[in-house]
């Protein structure tokens, strides 16, 4: 009855399509930005690691490595400012949570990549 | 009366404004009430409306609760029918579980009247009134936030403890009112000047910032603030 309610809230803030996208993917993820008065967008480009929350707060963690250091976003699914999210490689996964790429250097964050 | 309206609390989400951030909100469902009872300066001594929200049924309501929606007949009522003393007015709407009076003038209300969310529609920021969570008997780390004792150094099973109250040689007493443990929560509590978010006539919803008192599922009062 309170979940039927708190729907109907949320489904006037959700995206009425979501991009698709899976755990271990490589994506772009394309955000919208102000710089003074002008809006452009900035691309952030990673692998999914995790997918966490329900419905207008759904997040998901995108990771990459810059200049030898691991960095992680996590962004709103949502998000108005989150314009689209392009999956651009599929990977052979077998876990939710990536979390064990944290642990991992060099060659051995690579994911076998899954032909589709 | 003061612009306001009785409700529920659902639960706690988030939404996005229109430059995307993201709000933190409760999510309320207010009425639709019923007006119960006018209360008049002759009368009773001030001006209020009662409201009463979320139907009960009539098998859980006691007589009174089912008295003070509709008529009911009994010896007294004949009794003053026939020495010709004018019955007061009925709402004739099903028994409520969550009875309360907002103060003001009761000008433009009848009793019976059906109260929507609408009244809020203008209105920038609420006080919410609710019953907050019940705690217990508790101690004074959780209720005062002292800070206790430490983990080692020769604490004796103590670590959570106050300290000492009452000094020494002077004042060789313990103040009043000093902070100790003891019930917390399950009191009236009022969030005063909460922003409205958005309001939702159509499924009588009201959006507000932040945190409400009290548990999902709990009552709450909603009315426009009088801070400035």
């Amino acid at each position: 009855m309170s979940q039927d309610l708190m729907n109907k809230v949320e489904a006037a803030y959700k995206k009425p399509e979501v991009d698709q996208f899976e755990i271990g993917d490589t994506v772009e993820v394309h955000t919208k930005i102000l710089e003074g008065n002008k809006e452009r967008i900035q691309v952030y480009s990673g692998t999914v690691i995790a997918r966490s929350g329900s419905g207008t707060r759904e997040m998901f963690t995108v990771r990459r490595i810059v200049g030898g250091e691991g960095v992680e976003k996590k962004f709103p699914l949502h998000s108005p400012k989150v314009d689209k999210v392009v999956s651009t490689r599929k990977s052979v996964v077998r876990r939710a949570k990536l979390y064990y790429l944290r642990d991992r250097v060099g060659k051995a964050t690579r994911l076998t990549e899954r032909r589709v | 009366m003061t612009k306001g309206i009785l409700g529920r609390k659902v639960g706690m989400t988030q939404v996005f404004d229109e430059s995307g951030n993201i709000i933190p909100v409760t999510v309320i469902e207010a009425g639709p009430c019923h007006v119960l009872q006018l209360k008049s300066q002759e009368r009773d001594g001030y001006e209020a409306v009662q409201l009463g929200f979320d139907d009960k049924p009539r098998r859980l309501a006691n007589r009174s609760e089912r008295g003070q929606v509709a008529p009911l007949s009994s010896k007294r009522a004949k009794k003053l029918a026939a020495a010709g003393v004018e019955a007061s007015a009925k709402p004739d709407c099903e028994p409520k579980r969550f009875v309360r009076e907002l103060r003001g003038s009761t000008e433009g209300f009848e009793i019976g009247q059906e109260v929507s969310v609408g009244v809020l529609s203008d209105v920038k920021a609420v006080d919410i009134v609710g019953t907050s969570k019940g705690r217990g008997y508790a101690g004074v780390m959780k209720r005062h936030n002292f800070a206790g004792q430490r983990a080692t150094h020769g604490v004796k099973k103590v670590h959570r403890h106050t300290g000492g109250t009452g000094c020494s040689a002077y004042p060789s007493r313990t103040f009043k009112g000093l902070n100790m443990s003891g019930q917390y929560g399950n009191a009236k509590v009022t969030q005063r000047n909460v922003k409205v978010v958005k309001v939702d006539e159509e499924n009588n919803l009201i959006l507000v910032y932040g945190a409400a008192p009290g548990p999902n599922g709990g009552f709450v009062v909603v009315k426009a603030t009088n801070m400035v």
